[in-house]
């Protein structure tokens, strides 16, 4: 399905009322003095299509993110969703149906006391590997689709409600360790819903191999106490333009990996050539159940999945995002298509200083 | 239907092409461009060599340079960007440079 919709929570208009106010009101108080740090909204929109088993669906989709500086050390910041579903409307009837969702994927007020110690606090994405925190972005990703392993770690919503304290803790010349811990209260707000659970994430930086290593832990401290824990490679080799990105995730019912690796030749006039824009990419996954007592978002039984990306990164913000992914299971095997165009914005919210 | 044990093998198998292919365009002489900025950055890139190096280690590991933006937000982002990657002050001030030449 559709990081989107995977994503998460499915709000009430009244809340989203309610939250989009708040905003307004943190706005309101914003100094505007300082003239580079004019409060922004950015984010991206884009019309992404998905035929999966010979289904079609489509999604226009809009991601605004807000982030709004007060004073020196604080930042509110703020990520939603907005996105309409149309899909077949199935039982051989005609036409499509459609469902709308409107979702923040976050709201959260940060303290920077210093590079070692950033208090996070409200409605923050879990930090549990790197794909809700760092990929899962409509602008950023380069699939339309979430790894499969996702859900693991992310107490279903994906989101956790309470503090953060994140940071560096240890910079040197040849490396470095950055840290995120959290504690998040359970809640049931339709806006804001969220397990009661604690855990964090480490990751050792090597800057000269341009290599990310990182261990993640979480346990959810509600019904049945659950332990989750993942871990993380990530390396761009110097003065390329080739990443590999790569998770494992264990669970209590399931288990799984995902491997991905992009690159845009710089051979034939460079990134900003006709040619160094193309992007392919591709994406191995695979999870292996342990049992099937509870529904923890994984496919029901062990599935693999091989997925063939071919982006193109257009002038002005723009991306062209296919992908074909063929995937293995004993429920079926099926293929996947999916094609999208997105456009990212960065704007200042008010005109301000200079 | 796919092994798990084969499919470890195909990802292992894809990874070590495409880190051969890189290795052997990083081996051919002509020194790459940078990775990922985008022109307006890249152009900056030439004054500015922390800035440009603190952007690669912190900043284009997920994501590449917006194609320009209002100076007005600059430190916006860069504050954005402290808390996500953990910068120091110093960085972010490299970093302020490096977007605002």
């Amino acid at each position: 399905m559709l990081q989107l919709i995977a994503g998460l929570k499915i709000p009430a208009p009244l809340s989203t009322i309610r939250c989009t106010l708040f905003l307004f009101a943190a706005l309101a108080i914003v100094q505007p003095g300082l003239a580079q740090d004019t409060p922004l909204i950015s984010g991206g929109v884009g019309f992404l299509t998905e035929t999966n088993g010979g289904s079609t669906s489509y999604v226009p989709d809009i991601e605004p993110l807000l982030a709004a500086p007060i004073g020196q050390h604080i930042l509110v910041e703020s990520r939603a969703d907005l996105l309409e579903f149309f899909s077949p409307t199935g039982g051989n009837q005609p036409g499509y149906s459609h469902s709308h969702y409107n979702a923040f994927t976050y709201l959260q007020g940060d303290f920077i006391v210093s590079r070692h110690f950033t208090l996070v606090a409200g409605d923050y994405l879990i930090p549990f590997n790197t794909y809700f925190e760092r990929l899962s972005p409509i602008w950023i990703g380069n699939f339309q689709d979430a790894p499969l392993i996702s859900s693991i770690g992310s107490f279903s919503s994906g989101s956790g409600l309470g503090g953060q304290l994140r940071g560096n803790a240890i910079e040197r010349s040849k490396f470095s360790i950055d840290y995120a811990w959290f504690y998040s209260v359970r809640s049931s707000n339709e806006q804001f819903t969220a397990s009661r659970g604690t855990g964090g994430r480490a990751s050792l930086y090597l800057p000269n191999q341009r290599l990310e290593v990182g261990v993640s832990y979480d346990r959810l401290l509600q019904g049945t106490h659950e332990n989750f824990v993942g871990t993380h490679v990530w390396w761009e080799p110097k003065d390329t333009a080739f990443r590999l990105r790569s998770e494992f995730g264990r669970g209590q019912h399931a288990q799984g990996y995902w491997v991905e690796a992009d690159y845009r030749t710089q051979a034939f006039g460079g990134l900003d050539s006709a040619i160094g824009r193309i992007e392919p990419v591709f994406r191995m996954q695979q999870t292996f159940r342990r049992d099937s007592i509870a529904n923890d978002g994984l496919p029901s039984v062990n599935t693999q999945r091989a997925d063939f990306g071919l982006d193109y990164n257009l002038p002005h913000n723009t991306r062209i995002i296919t992908s074909y992914a063929r995937q293995f299971s004993d429920n079926g095997n099926r293929n996947i298509w999916e094609t999208g165009i997105v456009y990212r914005f960065l704007i200042p919210v008010w005109k301000g200083k200079r | 239907m796919m092994s798990p044990k084969h499919g470890i093998t195909c990802a292992l198998f894809l990874a070590s092409v495409l880190s051969g292919a890189v290795s052997a365009q990083q081996s051919s002489g002509t020194p790459a461009p940078p990775a990922r900025p985008a022109a307006p950055v890249k152009q900056a890139a030439q004054n500015h060599g922390d800035g440009e190096q603190i952007f690669q280690q912190h900043c284009s590991r997920c994501h590449a340079a917006p194609e320009g933006f209002s100076p007005r937000i600059s430190g916006t982002i860069l504050r954005h960007m402290r808390v996500r990657a953990s910068l120091s002050e110093r960085e972010e001030k490299e970093l302020l440079r490096f977007f605002n030449p």
